[in-house]
C-alpha cells in the first residue's frame, strides 16, 4: 500500500517536472527577443510537450471518448489472412506507420513557414500536433479498426452520407494531383542548373533498376541486402557527382534549366507508372525509406549532438504578409504552409488504410496513431532548426524568386540587406563554392536551404567544412530521393484510383493490367500534375508562392473532412460532450482554410490572390506568356473554389446529422462492427 | 542484455516488415514454396494488387 503511493507520488514528481521544464522551454521559445537562442530550447519544448499529450491527453480520448477495450478483437485478429490483415507486433506497426507519413512535406513546409520567423512555425507544430493532428491520425485509426479497416472514404459515405464519401474521394485526388505537381517543383529548383544534384539523382535510376533485377533474378526477396547495396551505390553516385560537375563535358550534360528538367521528370514519372512495378518502383521505394529513416535519425542525433544556435529571429517583419518566400500574413497561411508537421489530412488515409489492418489490440492504437504523429512533428522541428541555423540573409537569398528580390547577386543581396538581414554577394559566392554549386540565389522550394541547414549540422560533426559540399549533395539527394519516391508512387495510386472510377463506365478500363487503360490512365495523371509543374516553372514568382498554398489548402481540406467524420462517429457514440475534442481543431481548420481560400481567390494583393494577378496581367504589357498566365491564375482561384465548396458541403451535412442526432430527431448508430471477444486476452490469461 | 536483444530483435522486425521481406517470408509459407525468381515473382504480382495503392503521405 505504501509502496503504491510512493510510486505514485514518484510519478507525480516526475510529470510535474516535464511539464515544469517544457513550460519554461516554451517560454524562452516565445519570450526570447533580443539574441539569437540554441536550438536545444526548442528540442526541450518539443519533447515534453510530445511527452506531456502522450502520457494525458491522448490517454484521456482513450478511455473516455473512445473507450479503447484491450478484450475487443481486432481485424487483424478477426479477418487474418497473412496478406493484409496480420497481428503484427507494435513496434512494427509503430515502424511502418511512421514510414508511410513521413514525407517531405514535414521538412519543406517549416523550412517556407522560417520566413516569418521560428516561433510562429514551432507553436504551430507543437500545438497542431498535440491538440489536432496527433488526435486525428488516433481516432482515425481506431475507427478504422472498430469497421474492418475502412477507408476514411468508405467511413464518410457511411457516416456522413454519400456528398461526404464523394467529396473525399475528388478531395484525395485533387490533393494527390497537386501534392504531385508541388513536391516535382521542389525537386525541379533543387536541381536546375546544379550539374552535382543532377547526374546524383539521374545515377538513382540505373541503380534502381540493378536493384530491382538483383532482387528479381540473384536474390529474390532480400530487400534489406540489396538496399544497404544501394546506398552504398548512391554514396558512390554523389562523390561522382563531384567529378562530373568539374567535368567540363560531363557538366555541360548535366547542367538542366528547370523546364528541361521538369519534361524529364514528367516522363520519369509516366514511366514508373507503367512499366512494371518490380523493375523501377519498388526497388526506388526501398532505397528511398531506408536513406529517409537513416538519415531523419542521423540528423536527430546530429541536432542534439551540436545543439546549433539559431540566428533567425523568433518573429520578423514579413509577419505582416509581405515575404519573398510566399505571400500572406502569418494567419492563415502559416498554418496551411506547415501541414504534415501539425495536421495533415492525408495521415487519415495511411490511418485508414493497411495500419488499421496490422493493429493486434485496440490499445496500441494510442502508441500507433498518437505517437507516430509526434514523432513526425518532431521531424518538422528538426526542419526548422535546419532553416533556422542558417543566418536570415542567407537563407532570404535561397529562398527569394528573383521576381521579388532582383535577377542579379547585386540586387538580391541589396534588396535582402536593406530589409535589415545583411548578404552579400561574396558570402553567397563562397557559400556556393563551398558545397559546389554555381549559385545559391533564387533557389526556391525549401530543399535547397534545408539541405544547406543539414549540412551545416552535419559537417560540424563529422569531416569539417571540408565536408559542406559532399553532405549538401548527400541531402539534396536524400530530399529529391523520396520526393521523386513519392512521385512514382502517388502517380500510380491516382492511376488506380483513376482505373477504379472508369470501371464502372467501361470495365476493361477498370483492368489494373490492361495496357491501354494503363498507358491511358498514366498520362491522364501525368498531365494533371504535369500541368501546374509547367505552370509553377513558368511562373515569375517562382510556383511556390502559389502552388504551395494550393497544396496546404487542399490538404488541410480533406483532414476537415475526416475531423467531420470523427465528430459525426463521436456524437453518434453518445459522446457529445467531449466532442469538442475534435470539433475544435475542426473549427480551428474551417477558419484557417475558408480564410486562405478567401485570400487566395478574392484578396486585392497580386501577390496574394489569384484574380488579382490575373487582373494586374490583363491590364500590363501583353507577352507571349500573358494568356496563359492568365488562364493559370483563373484556374487555380477555380480549383480553389471548387475544394472549398466540397468541404462546405460536408460541413452542412455533418452539422445537420450532429443537430439532428442531438436532437433526438434521428436515431444515433454507428457502423461498427459487433464485439467479439479476443482469444489474444484469453491466450494472455 | 536480455531487454537490449530483445529491442535489436523489434528493430530487426520492424526493418523486415517495413522493407517487406517479412511478407515475402509469410508468402513463402502460405504457398508452400520456396525462394526463388518464380516464386518472388509471384509475391510481386500479389504485392503488386495490394501495396501498390498504398498511399505514401506527402
Amino acid at each position: 500500500m505504501l509502496s503504491t503511493h510512493m510510486n505514485k507520488a514518484l510519478l507525480l514528481l516526475i510529470w510535474s517536472a516535464v511539464a515544469a521544464l517544457g513550460a519554461v522551454a516554451v517560454a524562452v521559445v516565445a519570450i526570447h527577443r533580443s539574441e539569437p537562442i540554441n536550438a536545444l530550447w526548442l528540442v526541450t519544448a518539443a519533447t515534453c510537450s510530445y511527452a506531456l499529450g502522450y502520457r494525458f491527453y491522448a490517454r484521456f480520448i482513450a478511455a473516455k471518448i473512445l473507450a479503447v477495450d484491450a478484450l475487443r478483437a481486432t481485424p487483424a485478429e478477426r479477418l487474418e489472412n497473412g496478406r493484409d490483415f496480420l497481428i503484427t507486433n507494435k513496434w512494427v506497426v509503430f515502424g511502418h506507420h511512421f514510414a508511410a507519413i513521413a514525407g517531405p512535406g514535414p521538412l519543406v513546409g517549416p523550412v517556407l513557414a522560417a520566413q516569418f520567423g521560428y516561433l510562429p512555425g514551432t507553436i504551430w507544430i507543437l500545438a497542431g500536433a498535440v491538440f489536432a493532428g496527433c488526435v486525428q491520425d488516433f481516432v482515425i485509426l481506431l475507427f478504422s479498426v472498430r469497421r474492418d479497416g475502412k477507408s476514411l472514404t468508405e467511413m464518410a459515405k457511411e457516416e456522413t452520407g454519400i456528398v461526404g464519401g464523394a467529396v473525399a474521394y475528388a478531395a484525395v485526388i485533387a490533393i494527390l494531383i497537386i501534392l504531385l505537381a508541388v513536391v516535382a517543383l521542389v525537386v525541379v529548383n533543387a536541381l536546375k542548373d546544379s550539374p552535382w544534384g543532377t547526374f546524383t539523382i539521374a545515377m538513382t535510376i540505373p541503380i534502381a533498376l540493378l536493384m530491382g533485377i538483383y532482387l528479381r533474378r540473384i536474390r529474390p526477396g532480400k530487400v534489406l541486402e540489396v538496399s544497404a547495396l544501394g546506398f552504398v551505390l548512391v554514396l558512390l553516385a554523389i562523390w561522382g557527382g563531384q567529378w562530373a560537375s568539374q567535368n567540363v563535358a560531363m557538366a555541360h550534360v548535366f547542367t538542366l534549366r528547370a523546364t528541361t528538367l521538369a519534361v524529364s521528370i514528367m516522363i520519369y514519372a509516366f514511366a514508373a507508372s507503367a512499366v512494371p512495378v518490380w523493375l523501377l518502383l519498388a526497388p526506388r521505394d526501398y532505397l528511398s525509406t531506408f536513406v529517409k529513416l537513416g538519415t531523419i535519425g542521423l540528423l536527430g542525433i546530429g541536432i542534439v549532438a551540436i545543439h546549433p544556435t539559431l540566428h533567425m529571429p523568433s518573429l520578423t517583419r514579413f509577419a505582416d504578409g509581405t515575404g519573398p518566400v510566399f505571400a500572406g500574413k502569418i494567419f492563415p497561411f502559416a498554418f496551411i504552409t506547415i501541414a504534415c508537421g501539425a495536421i495533415s489530412g492525408f495521415h487519415s488515409l495511411i490511418s485508414s488504410g493497411t495500419t488499421p489492418k496490422l493493429i493486434a489490440r485496440e490499445t496500441e492504437a494510442q502508441m500507433v496513431g498518437y505517437g507516430a504523429m509526434a514523432a513526425e512533428s518532431a521531424v518538422a522541428i528538426m526542419a526548422v532548426i535546419a532553416a533556422c541555423v542558417l543566418q536570415p540573409g542567407v537563407y532570404f537569398a535561397i529562398n527569394s524568386p528573383a521576381g521579388i528580390v532582383g535577377q542579379t547577386a547585386a540586387a538580391a543581396t541589396t534588396t535582402i540587406s536593406n530589409w535589415g538581414f545583411p548578404v552579400s554577394a561574396a558570402e553567397m559566392q563562397a557559400l556556393a563554392s563551398a558545397v559546389g554549386e554555381q549559385t545559391l540565389f533564387n533557389r526556391t522550394g525549401g530543399a535547397p536551404a534545408f539541405a544547406l541547414g543539414m549540412a551545416r549540422i552535419f559537417s560540424q560533426s563529422l569531416g569539417g567544412s571540408s565536408m559542406m559540399a559532399l553532405w549538401y549533395h548527400f541531402a539534396v539527394m536524400f530530399e529529391a530521393l523520396f520526393i521523386l519516391t513519392i512521385l512514382d508512387a502517388g502517380t500510380r495510386v491516382a492511376r488506380f484510383m483513376i482505373q477504379d472510377a472508369l470501371g464502372h463506365i467501361y470495365k476493361p478500363l477498370g483492368r489494373t493490367s490492361w495496357y491501354p487503360s494503363i498507358l491511358t490512365t498514366s498520362a491522364l495523371i501525368v498531365a494533371a500534375w504535369g500541368f501546374f509543374l509547367w505552370q509553377g516553372v513558368k511562373d515569375p514568382l517562382g510556383g511556390i508562392n502559389s502552388l504551395w498554398p494550393l497544396f496546404g489548402i487542399a490538404n488541410q481540406l480533406l483532414a476537415t473532412v475526416a475531423l467531420c467524420v470523427a465528430t459525426t462517429i463521436i456524437i453518434k457514440m453518445h459522446r457529445a460532450k467531449y466532442a469538442a475534442v475534435t470539433l475544435l481543431p475542426l473549427m480551428w481548420l474551417v477558419a484557417v482554410t475558408f480564410t486562405a481560400c478567401w485570400h487566395k481567390i478574392l484578396d486585392a494583393n497580386p501577390r496574394v490572390g489569384f484574380l488579382a494577378q490575373a487582373r494586374v496581367l490583363a491590364a500590363g504589357v501583353p507577352t507571349p506568356a500573358t494568356a496563359r498566365l492568365i488562364l493559370n491564375n483563373r484556374l487555380d482561384a477555380a480549383v480553389t473554389a471548387v475544394l472549398v465548396l466540397m468541404v462546405a458541403l460536408v460541413l452542412i451535412e455533418s452539422a445537420r446529422q450532429w443537430i439532428a442526432i442531438l436532437s433526438g430527431r434521428r436515431e444515433a448508430r454507428v457502423k461498427e462492427v459487433p464485439f467479439v471477444m479476443t482469444r489474444l486476452a484469453e491466450e494472455r490469461i | 542484455m536480455t531487454r537490449i536483444a530483445a529491442g535489436f530483435r523489434i528493430l530487426w522486425a520492424a526493418l523486415r516488415e517495413i522493407f517487406d521481406e517479412a511478407a515475402y517470408g509469410r508468402f513463402l509459407e502460405r504457398m508452400r514454396l520456396s525462394s526463388s525468381p518464380a516464386a518472388y515473382a509471384a509475391f510481386c504480382r500479389e504485392r503488386e494488387s495490394s501495396s501498390a495503392r498504398r498511399p505514401r503521405c506527402c
